[in-house]
């Protein structure tokens, strides 16, 4: 997996944003996430580029100004802005975030094609987090938030999130 | 192109997405079932998302100190250039999706080809739009076909749906001045080039749903002239209510 803004982001502003978090998910950082785009210092000044995850999604605002507070802890002056292009997919979730999500019962993202079979054909395909077991079921292509829909397990019973694929 | 003529261009998209998604949000607590109550909100705050990448873009065009909000709370009915279609009140389930799936295919098709506009910005937009808008089609076709394919009176109900809404359809691919301007400066999408699939696209779903194609070469038009029914009304005093009462307010 080739993440290409790794690059622009200043190493020692790495351990800030790995304390901040998706509001919503507060398992995964937003680093884990992939939705940092850059972080460079300028002019003293952090500058930080943050990517949507949908573009109506409410957490962004709300990690704009975690971000900024993360930073005043250290005593660091931070900016953040927006960018939209190129768009974020679930790709860019990290191989931890993707296990932090699973241990905090979200089923990850599937790849492009298997999503679609499980989000329309009805295989089954997706695993419950709980249990582990396949024989699970969508109830609704979308579900608590923008980026998730909602699974049953048939075989331990629980309902469960999946995070849809985002290509 | 001049920022005026592409402000309107811009307007013409935007505003279909505005005014869907506070259709889609009337239904928050209303739908017929949790998981289709919650379904219609996510595609609101979707479409309500994408609304306001294109008014902050608009904004910084228009650059006399205007706001996201104010274009999107402070202009009057006649500033706005939706299409008839959205605008159409949320009588029934069956009326709320078969206007849904009219816009999503369209929408879908739309955003493909505005991806690759000369300009950045909304090639930006299109591309992040179009991973949400392809889970909107999905969600509504798949319902064109539960509901058409369904019982004797859900079949009824929607088909009635359909006889009504499709003479809202062809204003989908009605140019005005702006969209000329737009389309001769590679920024826009000439949607006259939409219309065969869009049709050919709408004929398959509801073919497999059971439903009949109507036969009426009569359509309305308006919205994108600013000449709105008179739902339009109604829904704009809705609103804009906080924003006129409360000058500047926030939240």
């Amino acid at each position: 997996m080739t993440i290409e803004f790794e690059q622009h982001i200043d190493p020692t502003l790495i351990p800030i944003l790995e304390e901040v978090s998706d509001p919503e998910i507060p398992v995964l950082s937003i680093m884990d996430m992939g939705v940092v785009r850059s972080a460079l210092f300028k002019d003293s000044i952090a500058q930080i580029t943050i990517t949507p995850t949908y573009s109506g999604c409410p957490a962004m605002d709300v990690i704009g100004d975690d971000i900024i507070n993360a930073f005043a802890k250290a005593n660091i002056k931070a900016k953040v802005s927006l960018v939209l292009s190129p768009a974020w997919t679930t790709d860019w979730i990290t191989p931890r975030g993707r296990k932090a999500l699973e241990k905090y019962g979200i089923a990850a993202p599937l790849d492009e094609e298997a999503d679609k079979e499980a989000l329309l054909g009805g295989k089954k395909i997706v695993k419950c987090p709980q249990c582990g077991s396949t024989n699970t079921k969508m109830i609704s292509q979308f579900g608590s938030t923008a980026c998730k829909a909602l699974f049953k397990c048939n075989d331990c019973l629980e309902p469960f999130d999946y995070f849809k694929c985002l290509k | 192109m001049e920022d005026k003529n592409k402000i309107q261009y811009i307007y013409g998209i935007a505003d279909n997405a505005l005014i869907l998604g506070q259709r889609l949000s009337e239904l928050c607590g209303h739908g017929p079932n949790l998981e289709t109550d919650i379904a219609m909100t996510n595609m609101a705050l979707d479409l309500l998302g994408q609304t306001r990448s294109y008014y902050q873009y608009v904004a910084q065009l228009s650059g006399e100190g205007k706001t996201e909000d104010d274009i999107a709370f402070l202009r009057i009915e006649r500033e706005y250039k939706n299409v008839l279609l959205v605008e159409q009140p949320n009588t029934h389930f069956g009326y709320v999706i078969v206007r849904q799936f009219f816009f999503d295919i369209f929408h879908l098709l739309l955003l493909e080809k505005l991806q690759n506009s000369e300009d950045d910005t909304l090639a930006a937009i299109a591309k992040k739009s179009i991973k949400e808008v392809s889970y909107h089609q999905r969600f509504s076709s798949d319902w064109i076909k539960r509901l058409g394919d369904g019982t004797e009176e859900s079949h009824q109900k929607v088909q009635e749906a359909v006889n009504h809404l499709w003479e809202y359809t062809d204003e989908l691919f009605h140019s005005t001045d702006d969209d000329k301007i737009a389309v001769e400066n590679k920024v826009g999408v000439n949607t006259l080039d939409l219309k065969e699939k869009y049709y050919q696209k709408l004929r398959e779903v509801l073919e497999e749903a059971t439903l009949d194609i109507p036969e009426t070469k009569w359509f309305k038009k308006g919205g994108k002239q600013g000449v709105h029914t008179e739902y339009m009304g109604y829904l704009l005093a809705d609103l804009q209510y906080m924003q006129r009462t409360y000058p500047n307010m926030k939240w």
